[in-house]
């Protein structure tokens, strides 16, 4: 009994298929694939070597992307919320910048560095950097007062107030950000590649498009930018799960 | 927390303006410093904003992205706001349909072009449909959490009084869970305005987004570039601060404790 | 029985002397004033309660007396020094949330001992550990743990590091009763073999009458020492003694909440 239970969202989703390959084969003369086709196309990109292939250049560009804006957004927003005056100062600024999509700064991006990896590197860099911000500088905003008063309390240095009581604190909520950033890496460095770089896979979905009307293709990357999209997001859960980060919830 | 003396109220506009002028002239001595040729100094943006406001072009294109946007999310939010509901409280449904909302998820409304333009043509319908497909998803995880997130004694407290399922919806979980359905569509307003810019850079033939890349493509107008990128982050904030005005109204401020 | 200034214990050193202390806070540009003119000295080893209205002011007290806030008028010595910030020798015990929830209880404990050397913490921390009767709990994180556990945490903590001084601000004030009653015997078991100074901030009159040397009975805001109590009961004390009634009845009186029959 509880097996069915568990099964139910996948013959939800099987019906779903069932629908839609039905649907495609009475309109033949459209040019949407049914899920079979769609399947056939995957193991054609798996063929070619196509497939490891971008995805490892989507990946390659988020981590670096990520990764850069996180080494300098999170320190530089765990200070700009210590201290009230220069959040004053530069919180309006954020909030400006904040909202303009990373795909309007593309001009940019190819002004400065040429279409290519790089290019996709320094839009996910934008478009990680001001939600990391704004998480760590929120985080700093939630940390208790009460340890920092224990710290202090404790005779701790400026240097190890930070290193034992402030970086301990913060850590649960920049995990938590950093998950959700992630997920903003991943939706960027897809539009990126639609238009700033020649592989990888959004490159894939317009390029299949454009040369040919693959829309099999076109869907089988859809389909795979959604699983490792799910897959990273589980990875951070499963991140923010492990004991000594899960301090951070359990108070609650 | 560690002012060394309480900030006076001065300073809350002193520092901003300060900050914003630094940055104004650290832009504006670095392109004469290296004697860039095609990026603009603040004040050939300026200029170019101006010259945009002139032509009329601006108006039009700045009402084709809200335009699209207001009926994106609206749409989104019809339908979010109630399936949402329903799923956050009947679990059962919750647990069939989850799965597929978490696989869809994470695909890029941007990812979704091409079917779009197989779907409804290069134009705005794409652009609405791209918009929605951003909004919705958010929209209807807040609502589901929200439900969730509402305590059981409320429930309870409904069919104490008597109260029907639906009377319980509407006038128990509802108000309850309003203060995170608000939040849901405030960052649900704030990817449909990136979405939108997005789109129109891909699939459409005009809008802010268009604006950018078109300045750039037909004459390398930077400053153009610029300054519809200034644009499109002021309305995105005046976006988001109407939406946060709107959750301030007192009958909802309970739920929002110390929001940032 | 009798109400006194404060100022005539004999026999034992002033440890703590706070002297016409006052404290005003800025609110929406306008000054209010939380404390005024406290004069107390608090002798070495001596357990005071301060006890008055919620939101008198108590806790601003006991900061100042901690050293987290600077008076505005007059000031606080201790050992015949003005206290200038927070100092491990005196360490506050806070009412909630006060442990740190990514260290285990071994290494809150040892949180304040980062100068020993591995086996004088290593000794240190068993010894409070067998002190708050945390025993086997060593590796366990603050969120699997009780309210009362985690009190007897904090003070483990606090008295870790040797202060001379113990600051608890309603320590006990976030437990349920049974615990609360429990938690006090606990204190006193401490108190009796460790003779550190306490003060001890509570809005519960019998807490106060069961645990202190000295009760300070704060009025409402802005708050000045309304009377200073002596409880020359020894302990154990006897909760239904008549002796322990009258001294309870009396501070009932002083509070303005006595019923008389």
């Amino acid at each position: 009994m509880r097996l069915l239970v568990r099964l139910r969202p996948f013959a939800f989703i099987a019906v779903l298929l069932v629908i839609w390959q039905v649907a495609v084969k009475r309109h033949p003369a459209q040019l949407l694939p049914g899920p079979l086709g769609v399947v056939r196309g995957i193991g054609d990109l798996l063929l070619h070597g196509l497939l490891l292939k971008y995805v490892v250049a989507s990946l390659f560009r988020v981590t670096w992307g990520f990764l850069l804006a996180a080494v300098i957004a999170i320190p530089l927003g765990l200070t700009i919320g210590w201290y009230r005056r220069s959040e004053m100062a530069l919180s309006p600024l954020v909030q400006i910048f904040r909202p303009i999509s990373p795909l309007a700064w593309i001009p940019i991006a190819i002004l400065w560095f040429g279409v290519g990896d790089l290019a996709a590197i320094f839009l996910i860099f934008v478009g990680c950097f001001f939600p990391l911000m704004l998480t760590a500088m929120s985080a700093v905003h939630n940390i208790p007062a009460v340890y920092v008063n224990v710290g202090r309390n404790f005779g701790l240095s400026a240097a190890n107030l930070v290193y034992r009581v402030l970086y301990p604190a913060v850590v649960p909520q920049l995990i938590i950000g950093s998950r959700i950033t992630l997920g903003i890496a991943w939706l960027v460095v897809v539009a990126a590649e639609m238009i700033a770089v020649n592989s990888g896979l959004g490159f894939l979905i317009i390029d299949a498009r454009n040369a040919g009307n693959r829309y099999d293709l076109v869907i089988a990357g859809m389909i795979i930018i959604g699983t490792i999209g799910l897959l990273l997001d589980l990875g951070m859960r499963s991140l923010e799960r492990v004991k000594s980060f899960r301090w951070g919830y359990s108070e609650d | 927390m560690n002012a060394l003396t309480q900030p006076g109220r001065w300073e809350k506009f002193f520092w901003p303006l300060l900050a914003a002028a630094l940055l104004l002239s650290l832009w504006h001595y670095s392109v004469i410093w290296t004697a860039t040729q095609v990026f603009p100094s603040p004040l050939s943006v300026e200029k170019g904003l101006a010259e945009l406001l002139r032509k009329h072009v601006l108006w039009s294109d700045i009402g084709d992205s809200l335009r699209r946007v207001a009926i994106g999310f609206g749409t989104a939010a019809a339908l979010g706001i109630p399936l949402g509901l329903m799923l956050g409280w009947y679990p059962a449904a919750n647990q069939v349909l989850n799965p597929l909302l978490q696989i869809l998820r994470p695909i890029s409304p941007i990812a979704w072009i091409p079917i779009a333009i197989v779907l409804f043509g290069v134009g705005d319908h794409a652009a609405v449909f791209l918009v929605f497909l951003g909004a919705f998803f958010p929209i209807v995880v807040a609502c589901v959490s929200g439900v969730s997130n509402v305590p059981s004694i409320f429930r309870r407290a409904g069919r104490n009084f008597g109260l029907s399922t639906a009377q319980i919806l509407a006038r128990v979980v509802f108000p309850a869970a309003l203060p995170q359905i608000l939040i849901g569509l405030r960052i649900a307003l704030g990817i449909s305005w990136l979405v939108v810019v997005a789109a129109e850079m891909i699939a459409v033939d005009s809008g802010l987004g268009y604006l950018v890349i078109d300045s750039r493509n037909s004459g390398k107008r930077y400053d153009l570039v610029v300054a519809a990128m200034l644009l499109i982050g002021l309305i995105g904030l005046a976006l988001d601060v109407g939406f946060r005005r709107l959750e301030k109204i007192r009958s909802v401020r309970w739920g929002f404790g110390h929001e940032s | 029985m009798s109400a006194e200034a404060g100022m005539s214990l004999p026999v034992r050193d002033v440890k703590l002397r706070m002297e016409r202390v006052g404290m005003a806070f800025e609110r929406d540009g306008k000054s209010v004033s939380v404390l005024e003119d406290i004069n107390l000295d608090v002798s070495d080893g001596e357990f005071i309660c301060l006890v008055g209205p919620s939101g008198c002011g108590k806790s601003t007290l006991l900061n100042l007396m901690g050293g987290f806030l600077a008076p505005t008028q007059g000031s606080v010595t201790i050992d015949n020094q003005v206290i200038r910030g927070p100092d491990p020798r005196r360490i506050l015990v806070f009412q909630e949330r006060g442990v740190f929830p990514w260290l285990t209880v071994e290494g809150n404990i040892g949180f304040g001992l980062a100068k020993l050397s591995r086996a004088e913490r290593r000794e240190r921390i068993d010894h409070y550990v067998q002190m708050v009767r945390l025993q086997g709990f060593e590796h366990t994180f603050p969120s699997d743990l009780s309210g009362g556990m985690q009190q007897r945490l904090q003070v483990a903590r606090a008295l870790a590091v040797n202060p001379d001084i113990l600051y608890l601000d309603e320590p006990f004030g976030a437990l349920d009763s049974i615990t609360r009653l429990i938690m006090r015997g606990e204190l006193l078991r401490i108190w009796q073999s460790e003779h550190r100074t306490i003060i001890f901030v509570t809005h519960d009159v019998d807490e106060a009458v069961q645990l202190a040397d000295r009760v300070v009975v704060l009025s409402a805001r802005p708050a000045k020492i309304q009377d200073v109590l002596t409880i020359g009961i020894p302990h154990p004390r006897n909760i239904s003694s008549a002796l322990y009634l009258e001294h309870r009845d009396d501070l009932l009186k002083r509070i303005g909440l006595a019923y008389t029959a």
